[in-house]
């Protein structure tokens, strides 16, 4: 039978002079406790902790911490990922869901980055409230994101697939007018 | 726009939760053997209160963790937050407000 | 005209400048700095607009945004037309087209004018008493008139195609107002290094600065001109990054914790504004302190014809001749209770114009301003009132009388004639945003005003809102307030003290109406300009036994105009105060409401209009869809493809191809927008137990069924098919419209009522796509794609669900139907969905392989009877009245809903139960939500059985089909019942809701 697994199509977005979309990666959602943490983050290469907001990364993987028993895991590949960590967690009370599918990342940079995004998002973006490598899933106008900032003016944004039309598109009117 | 302190993330603003009802309802563990008074108070009745309110939100668009806040419905100022299962900070609750 | 009523120089507008603009058709000049109203009274006009009820002519009498009589449209095309602008802040531009407004034929001869004259029979509460009966007419003829007659502006006719925007902002110390206060406020936090916003509504900041005349009698700040030290400090606060300076933006609310809405206006001032940029930008500021350096507004007095073109705030009148150059008349005639209107005489004196006198209702003035009146030789009266005034379309005359030791009015009137009359009443402190953030306001008689007292939130107050007037100790004022919020923000607290000269303060202020002779004039005396409120109103009200304040404002509609009573509560309440003979500040005070000057919708919406307006979610094989020529409809957010008319079709006939493709051969479905959540924990079979009625220990690894979730109050919540994937694995699925409450409730339950159960709940709605093939034919499509599943009937019967794999990717297969055929749904990550649901319909296409829509999926499911959570359901439906207490799990301790499911009432045998209808001519199909009654033509009062839940033509059955709520239902199979159609009342008889296969064969096909 016709293989088609190679090419992954994700959703369309338009992009602009901030915006890009990334491409398709790996992703899990591990939910446990410490001990569940401590494992995988040793598995992973990661020295991850329950400490909401904050992200790990080493080479290409990523966790980032979304809730206390809550990591969000990137990884350029989901069977790697889950390979990794199945036997590691074999033994502990925890729910690993892959979620590559689930959702799409773009990315926004430029010196109006932060304030593209406060178009749609209230947190406060200022580089000492929310320094890089903080990450938390928050609001974009109407639609709900990941946003974990990766530089001093760049910012990853993780958005279920349904939802990545209207965030960029959002994006793009906002940075439209950031200039005036 | 309220400010809500949620205690595994701090400050956020109030478009990412979403208010939960009065706290400290639990469900009751015999459920099927209740009175149905017992059962109808449980379900229904609710205080409205003037002045302290125990009361429960969600970091919905957050960590996603419900947790219990006392808020004074004069003012719409927080007193305390605190973690599900954790009890109300007492001497906060009783307090009236002068009004 | 010209516009040459100006002086030679000084000012902030620019001369070498000149720019056009028209009002009502004639064109005019004025320069670049002007405002559409001070442009206006260079050229001469003052007559500007119409009065709300009486149509008196009305000119311009403030300078600010307290303006209530200078409504203008501002109109740049059909679609860009403003109405309600106040001319005072509206930016003059090269080219700028504005119109008077509730005038007809024209401003200076207008026909409704005439109600001036019927006043005595329009007094307040005039509707409320006169148009009672009959009661059909108030919709139909009177609000239409009054409307008509009684208005603002008018709509722009064509939608607003403009662009706009928001932004959310933090900062350490937000500044409202820059004006003296603000300007120092902001300096001294910004100096310590807190993040400041200092925002103000007019085009320059600067505030009562602006109007203050520069050169020789210019005030000094820290040894120089004010108008230098202006220039520095915007200077010093443009320079620091950590500041953001926002003119011709308002702050319009406040809000709970700090939350302070800003309205910047971006393009109304440009003649040609970049096409890229928002008209308007909504900022939500969340501040960790605010200073409020909001100012104060001049007080009007109240007499006798004090509405007529011609008459200013004193202060108004000083700022056109200080500001933009403008000598607004010839003649002037000062009546004040306050010193500053002294300093408003001299100014004019000095700008050429004539000071006829200048009238004080006090007993004495000798303050320094008086002082420097006199030695300018001004005449200055005190002890004077003014009794009446004279000029059709603009003042001429004045009349003045003594005022006795007794208060009394003395006879005996003095005729003054002039072109101007200037007036001052003092100051009020704006308190609006003061008030709205909830802090308490006092009392203040030497200012006769209220004034903030205790704070709710994290916010000070500085300058003369707070009553502070005189320049050196607003300044002084401002610092230590913008020091103590960058200390409290969390900086170093050092209070800086600018060195200033004292001057003069503001001394004197009068609440209520002018002294009057006994015998009335005839003349209205005004308290609210823009709601046209006279003394007469106030007065008729308490005669009529009102006493609270709230209920007078709402009897007189005294304050409630567009400018929220800026220039009038304060009256209103003085002349309240002494009609009851209660101190003010037992009358009470209004409450100060958001916006504090009117805010454009379209800065409400934002970026949320058109395709931004919401999220449109759309699945992975949505562009399949459109390009096979779906027709699509809106479920919750999702846009599905409803059906797929082929060339031209009507919606019935692709829906009846569609159905009876499924029957007799196979039918390709998205079904991706399901909700979907992965629960996975050692407790997960036991959450399930608790969650759902059904009984779950008994589900295999690899089988499903179908879960009913109800409530605490026993009614259905949701609905879907449920998988057992391992021991500690489900996957739950749920309507589309539920999926995000569902988890909502399942997360509650988790997080609060069971911390003792291991089980985690994942959404997982947009992971997969879902491809349903159902069908006779289902089975021969699939065999040649999947792999690693041996899917023939015996190996994967209904109700199962295996993993494998499907065109080289990960697929869950489910055996599942909810068309009654024997079907599948594959389940594949999203990103593959586009191109396993081709390769599926291009092995169908020897089957007939056909897709359908959501309508087919209605029809196709209410043949056999399933319900649809929120069609069959609406939050009052049990499983048994719906027809499913076979799910529930019986030897189950408890699960949510159980104990209500327990209640006497919910077993009665009068319950509406589901049932299915065929209506006795099979060709009718009845409406979705129709009564089901007893009998034939039933009079009123008719106590229906129930309704119409579901109605559809079967094209299997080949006639209409009906799934209804009816009380009783399932005891009355084969009864006559009516429904209600457009023709009348028709037949139906009570049958099964399974109306297809009943037995259930197909599915096993």
């Amino acid at each position: 039978m016709a293989e088609l697994s190679a090419a992954r199509a994700s959703p369309r977005i338009t992009a602009c002079g901030l915006l890009r979309a990334l491409p398709p990666i790996g992703r899990y959602v591990l939910r446990g406790g410490p001990l569940v943490m401590a494992a995988a983050g040793s598995a992973l290469g990661l020295a991850i902790s329950p400490t909401v907001c904050r992200s790990w990364v080493n080479m290409n993987r990523a966790a980032l911490c979304l809730g206390p028993d809550e990591h969000l895991l990137l990884g350029p590949d989901a069977l790697e990922i889950a390979g990794v960590l199945e036997p590691a967690l074999r033994d502990l009370p925890h729910s690993l869901v892959d979620v590559s599918h689930r959702q799409t990342a773009l990315e926004i940079s430029g010196p109006h980055a932060a304030v593209a995004l406060n178009a749609g998002c209230p947190l406060d973006l200022d580089r000492a409230a929310f320094p890089i490598g903080m990450c938390t899933r928050t609001v974009l106008a109407k639609a709900e994101i990941v946003l974990w900032r990766t530089g001093e003016d760049l910012f990853h944004i993780e958005v279920w697939r349904s939802f990545a039309a209207y965030v960029s598109r959002f994006l793009d009117e906002a940075a439209r007018e950031v200039a005036f | 726009m309220l400010l809500i302190e949620c205690p595994y993330c701090g400050e956020r603003p109030e478009l990412e939760f979403v208010y939960g009802g009065q706290a400290h309802i639990a469900r009751p563990q015999n459920a099927p053997d209740l009175s149905a008074q017992a059962w109808s108070d449980y379900l229904y009745q609710r205080d409205n209160t003037k002045g302290i309110h125990a009361e429960r939100w969600r970091h919905t668009h957050g960590c996603g963790r419900f947790f219990n806040a006392l808020r004074d419905t004069t003012t719409d100022h927080f007193i305390a937050i605190y973690k599900v299962g954790e009890a109300a900070p007492a001497a906060l609750k009783t307090r009236k407000v002068a009004l | 005209m010209n516009g040459a009523l100006r002086v030679d120089a000084g000012g902030r507008i620019n001369r070498a400048r000149p720019l056009r603009f028209t009002f009502d058709g004639h064109e005019l000049t004025g320069f670049e700095g002007d405002t559409l109203a001070s442009a206006l009274l260079a050229n001469g006009v003052h007559l500007v607009g119409r009065s709300f009820k009486y149509h008196r002519p009305r000119g311009i009498l403030a300078a600010g945004s307290e303006e209530p009589n200078a409504l203008v449209a501002v109109r740049r095309d059909d679609a860009r037309y403003t109405p309600n602008l106040r001319a005072t802040q509206v930016e003059l531009y090269d080219g700028l087209e504005a119109h008077s407004q509730n005038r007809w034929p024209s401003l200076s001869f207008d026909i409704g004018a005439v109600n001036d004259l019927l006043s005595p029979f329009i007094p307040a509460g005039f509707y409320y008493k006169t148009f009672m009966w009959p009661r059909s007419a108030w919709k139909s003829l009177y609000e239409p008139r009054i409307r008509a007659a009684a208005g603002l502006g008018e709509s722009p006719t064509q939608a607003d195609p403009d662009r706009y925007s928001n932004r959310y902002v933090h900062c350490d110390v937000l500044v409202v107002g820059a004006g003296p206060a603000g300007l120092a406020a902001a300096s001294a936090a910004a100096d310590v290094g807190a993040r400041v916003i200092l925002c103000d509504e007019q085009s320059e900041l600067g505030g009562s600065l602006l109007g203050e005349p520069d050169g020789a009698r210019a005030p000094q700040i820290e040894g120089e001109r004010a108008s230098a030290w202006l220039t520095q400090t915007i200077d010093t606060l443009t320079r620091n990054p950590r500041v953001s300076l926002l003119p011709r933006t308002t702050a319009f609310g406040y809000f709970p914790h700090n939350l302070v809405g800003l309205n910047q206006r971006l393009t109304d001032h440009l003649a040609n504004p970049h096409p890229d940029s928002p008209r308007e930008r909504q900022w939500q500021v969340r501040a960790q302190e605010v200073v409020l350096a909001t100012g104060a507004i001049e007080r009007p007095l109240v007499f006798p014809g004090n509405d007529r073109p011609g008459i200013l705030l004193a202060a108004a009148a000083r700022t056109y001749v200080n500001r933009y150059g403008v000598i607004p008349g010839s003649r002037a005639v000062v009546i004040t209770a306050c010193d500053e209107a002294y300093r408003a005489a001299l100014d004019l004196h000095d700008a050429g114009v004539f000071i006829a006198t200048i009238a004080d209702v006090r007993a004495q003035a000798y303050g320094p301003l008086a002082e420097r009146a006199r030695r300018a030789g001004l005449p200055v009266q005190t002890l004077t009132t003014l009794v009446g005034t004279s000029g059709r379309l603009r003042v001429n005359a004045v009349q003045l009388a003594r005022i006795g030791d007794d208060g009394k009015v003395i006879d005996g009137v003095q005729t003054m004639p002039c072109d101007l009359v200037l007036m001052s009443g003092g100051f009020t402190p704006s308190v609006h945003l003061f008030s709205q953030s909830r802090g308490k306001l006092a009392w203040d008689d030497k200012a006769q005003s209220f004034v903030p007292a205790q704070s709710a939130e994290r916010v000070r107050s500085a300058g003369s809102c707070r009553g502070t007037f005189a320049l050196a100790a607003v300044l002084e004022d401002g610092a230590s307030a913008g020091s103590a919020a960058a200390g409290d923000a969390g900086f170093a607290n050092t209070a800086r003290r600018p060195a200033v000269p004292a001057a003069d303060p503001a001394i004197g202020a009068y609440a209520g109406a002018l002294p009057q002779p006994g015998e009335s004039t005839g003349h209205k005396a005004f308290i609210d300009w823009q709601n046209d409120v006279t003394t007469r109103d106030l007065a008729l009200a308490t005669r009529e036994g009102f006493r609270s304040i709230e209920h007078i404002k709402r009897y007189t509609t005294t304050g409630m105009a567009t400018d929220q009573g800026k220039t009038s509560n304060l009256n209103a309440l003085g002349f309240v105060s002494r009609q009851l003979d209660k101190p003010i500040p037992e009358v009470g005070l209004t409450t100060f409401r958001m916006p504090y000057t009117p805010v454009t919708f379209g800065a409400f919406a934002g970026f949320a209009r058109g395709d931004l307006f919401d999220p449109t979610r759309t699945t992975p094989t949505h562009d399949w869809a459109a390009r096979n020529g779906a027709v699509f409809e809106d479920v919750s957010l999702w846009k599905r493809a409803r059906y797929f008319p082929r060339n031209g079709e009507a919606m019935h006939a692709a829906v009846a191809r569609e159905c009876l493709a499924v029957r007799k051969g196979c039918g390709i479905f998205d079904a991706s927008t399901l909700g979907k959540i992965e629960v996975v924990g050692k407790d997960a079979v036991t959450f399930m137990n608790r969650m759902y009625v059904n009984a779950w220990t008994s589900l295999a690894v690899g089988r499903s069924r179908y879960g009913v979730l109800l409530r605490d109050d026993g009614f259905i919540y949701d609905d879907g098919v449920v998988a057992r994937t391992a021991e500690d694995r489900f996957h739950v699925t749920t309507t589309t419209g539920g999926a995000a409450r569902v988890l909502a409730m399942m997360e509650d339950f988790v997080q609060t009522e069971w911390p003792d159960l291991s089980v985690w709940l994942t959404s997982t709605t947009e992971q997969w796509a879902v491809i349903a093939v159902q069908g006779p034919h289902a089975r021969r499509v699939l065999e040649g794609l999947v792999e690693g599943i041996d899917i023939s009937a015996q190996a994967m019967p209904h109700m199962s669900v295996a993993p494998g794999r499907i065109c080289g990717v990960p697929m869950l297969l489910f055996r599942v139907s909810f068309t009654g055929e024997l079907g599948f749904e594959v389940n594949v990550p999203a990103d593959f969905g586009l191109a396993v649901w081709e390769a599926i319909h291009a092995a169908g296409q020897q089957h007939g392989i056909t897709p359908y829509g959501t309508e087919a999926m209605h029809v196709l499911r209410a043949e056999k009877g399933y319900i649809i959570v929120g069609q069959e359901t609406d939050g009052t439906v049990t499983p048994d009245d719906a027809g499913l207490a076979w799910a529930i799990g019986k030897s189950k301790p408890d699960f949510v809903g159980k104990r209500s499911l327990q209640r006497p009432a919910m077993a009665a045998a009068d319950r509406k139960q589901l049932v299915g209808l065929f209506t006795a001519d099979s060709q009718v199909v009845l409406d979705e939500g129709t009564q089901v009654m007893l009998e034939r033509d039933q009079r009123p009062p008719v106590r229906p059985l129930g309704h119409v839940t579901s109605s559809y033509y079967s094209p299997v059955l080949s006639r209409s089909i009906a799934l209804a709520l009816v009380a009783g239902g399932r005891a009355r199979m084969g009864e006559a019942l009516y429904v209600s159609t457009p023709n009348g009342d028709v037949p139906v008889q009570v049958t099964s809701p399974v109306f297809y296969d009943s037995e259930g064969a197909r599915l096993n096909g």
